[in-house]
């Protein structure tokens, strides 16, 4: 996983609510077994027509918004199903960051796992910066995870809040499998005792 | 202070819970399939890791097999090419593996309580969001995103942060003419599709505890269309009966000694829930989805609400945004919408209980001449149940289509797509925007609702009708 510290780049604004993982990657592009690729699919439905040309109507679709890292978007992203395919999509297409006031859980999580950004904002904070974004399209917003601080060129400082541990291995770029297995012998032991306490966990 | 169930089950699979770090819990039951475990098993392979605890893992191809013509090829080649895959690695892992040749294949979330696979008090993930299922029966079940599926492969653990609480209670009964579905429908209606956002919901109320595994199950099942992490229900007699004598369960002396433990998997009287939820179980009508997120649901005896119906400018938004999409106008009766199609299937509403009640309002009736239905049952076991039970020619000669077990329409991975403009009553569980074909139009409802929809060709309430 690629680590994230201190990003700056171009803000795009999708300015919709509850933006669900069936909109941000269709089922039609889950059936292939690789984790790359998937960025040319991102918000396909919304963002091509019939014809396979670009909607020109899509928010994304906006020349200003051309090479942006950054997606603020309306409340509740990512809801729906547990397809990590939509992480990937948004990071293949080119975000790092995606900016809400709430992030379902699931896809929250795996953002993290894939070396993406959530950033949970207030509702006003989130109305100042869609604002700030329509005032000035292509505006760079600069992202710094240490600090847990976005800044904007009109001066808007905003705090938010990562967890701890989520925020050290995203900083460091942290394969988290292998920091779990640095407590492989407490999981020996927890399977041991589970087979004394509960023993018909064990009888299949 | 007392614990709640949640509570309980969280406390008992920590495997690392320090100060300053996340925490790991150990997963009783990894349930898989060929949509989100390819690029798991990968990883694996890359750094040179096989399943740690195969006997803890389940798999199955349900989400992009055919349902019908099952003794040809797969005809997409990327499909098979997925579904071949899964067989591979299950075989490399030493997996047990459901495959389309099994006489019990189904959807991963029917099959596994089927086979016995799920028991109160365990942790059962699985790559797919209706893992939440499976908290019916006091399990604590949530979905996973694939890097978590190579972590519980590498590790039979997940690093998790602890889930507030709510409990959504239901107080007083049940219309006879409702069912689980148009509780859980409520229970979103009510709080909203983000309302359950980093919580675990426990239903309570005597309504719940009257629900059978197959209600229950339904229930649980769109836990996550609230953005609850899971959904559960204290074990009780209700599911001790289901569990016993399935393959899988522990049996003699073993089965007792179970049993007195998962008798202890209630929430403690003097438990406190970070949220707490009621609704007023008689209110509960039909319940029907009007636009394009499961939250904007009503009652089938309301209308279309418009933009004005509501107070918050994202609201507004929304309900206009899904009314185009949908092709409604506001203030149309629920009870007038002409539908096309009919799906009566999914992990939400596909079992034998779904379907006798579908068969039964089917029964001697024909599908309006502008509708095409199909029923697709959760399992191979399911579907010769049915069949045993003659509920099969019920819906041939009803007209309906009799398919192979699969998720099918719920998500149109395979070929049951519909196109742009369809307009399907539909048991599943999403009414997202092209969620069933691009551009088609999804009403979610229960199979009752569903059958006398493909009966009328129109949305109709049930309890005139029955």
């Amino acid at each position: 996983m690629e680590p994230l510290t201190v990003h700056e780049g171009i803000a795009a604004l999708l300015d919709r609510t509850n933006v669900d993982t069936d909109q941000i990657i269709p089922k039609q592009f889950l059936k292939k077994v690789s984790r790359t690729g998937y960025g040319i699919h991102l918000f396909h439905d919304w963002r091509f027509l019939e014809n396979g040309s670009d909607n020109p109507d899509f928010e994304l679709n906006n020349p200003a918004f051309k090479g942006a890292s950054i997606l603020v978007a309306g409340d509740n992203f990512g809801c729906g199903s547990s397809r990590e395919h939509a992480p990937w999509s948004i990071l293949d297409y080119g975000f790092r960051v995606v900016v809400s006031t709430s992030f379902a859980d699931i896809f929250y999580s795996n953002c993290f796992k894939n070396g993406i950004l959530p950033v949970v904002v207030s509702a006003p904070d989130l109305a100042k910066l869609m604002s700030e974004i329509r005032e000035n399209e292509g505006v760079p917003f600069k992202v710094d995870l240490a600090e847990q601080q976005l800044t904007t060129p009109a001066g808007t400082v905003i705090t938010f809040v990562v967890d701890d541990f989520r925020r050290e291995c995203l900083l460091s770029g942290l394969d988290d499998i292998a920091w779990t297995l640095q407590h492989e012998s407490a999981i020996g032991d927890f399977e041991q005792k589970q087979q004394d306490t509960d023993p018909w966990l064990w009888s299949v | 202070m007392g614990k709640t169930l949640y509570e309980k089950i969280w406390e008992k699979h920590l495997v690392v819970d320090k100060p300053g770090a996340v925490t790991v819990i150990y997963v009783d039951r990894h349930l898989v399939h060929e949509v989100t475990s390819p690029q798991a098993f990968e990883g694996l392979r890359l750094n040179g890791q096989k399943v740690r605890r195969p006997d803890k893992t389940v798999a199955t191809m349900d989400h992009s097999i055919p349902t019908q013509n099952r003794h040809l090829p797969i005809a997409d080649p990327i499909a098979a090419e997925q579904v071949e895959t899964l067989k591979r690695n299950c075989r490399e892992n030493d997996i047990k593996l459901f495959d389309l040749s099994n006489p019990a294949q189904g959807i991963i979330h029917v099959i596994a309580p089927e086979q016995g696979y799920i028991m109160p008090g365990m942790v059962v993930v699985c790559g797919d969001s209706h893992t939440a299922t499976h908290g019916a029966f006091g399990a604590l079940a949530f979905g996973i995103g694939t890097s978590e599926v190579e972590h519980v492969f590498a590790t039979q653990t997940l690093q998790q942060y602890r889930s507030k609480t709510m409990r959504v209670h239901f107080d007083g009964d049940l219309p006879e003419t409702s069912t689980a579905k148009d509780m859980t429908l409520a229970v979103i209606g009510k709080i909203g599709t983000a309302g359950g956002n980093g919580h675990v919901i426990e239903y309570t109320g005597d309504a719940v505890k009257r629900l059978s595994m197959e209600g229950r199950m339904t229930l649980c099942n769109m836990a996550i269309e609230s953005g609850a992490r899971a959904g559960m229900v204290a074990p009780d007699e209700t599911t001790f009966a289901y569990l016993k004598g399935r393959v899988n369960m522990p049996t003699g002396d073993q089965w007792e000694q179970a049993v007195a433990s998962w008798k202890r998997l209630v929430s403690d009287f003097d438990a406190t829930y970070d949220e707490n939820i009621v609704i007023t179980t008689k209110d509960v009508v039909p319940q029907v989805t009007w636009g394009t997120s499961p939250g904007q649901v009503t009652g089938i005896d309301q209308n279309v609400p418009s933009p004005d119906d509501f107070e918050n400018a994202g609201d507004k938004e929304s309900c206009r945004k899904a009314l185009s999409y949908m092709g409604l106008e506001g203030g149309t009766p629920m009870s007038e919408i002409v539908i096309d199609h009919v799906f009566i299937g999914s992990c939400t509403n596909s079992r034998i209980e779904d379907l006798r009640a579908a068969a039964q309002l089917a029964d001697g009736k024909k599908v309006s001449d502008s509708v095409t239905a199909i029923v697709v049952p959760g399992s191979g076991i399911i579907k010769e149940q049915a069949e045993k039970e003659g509920l099969d020619q019920i819906f041939i000669k009803a007209g309906f289509q009799w398919r192979e077990p699969g998720c099918s329409m719920c998500l149109a991975m395979n070929d049951d797509v519909l196109r742009p403009g369809d307009r399907c009553a539909s048991t599943s569980n999403r009414n997202f925007e092209g969620r069933q074909g691009k551009g088609s139009r999804t009403h979610l409802l229960s199979p009752e609702m569903a059958t006398a929809a493909a009966i009328e060709g129109k949305l109709v309430d049930v309890r005139n009708w029955l």
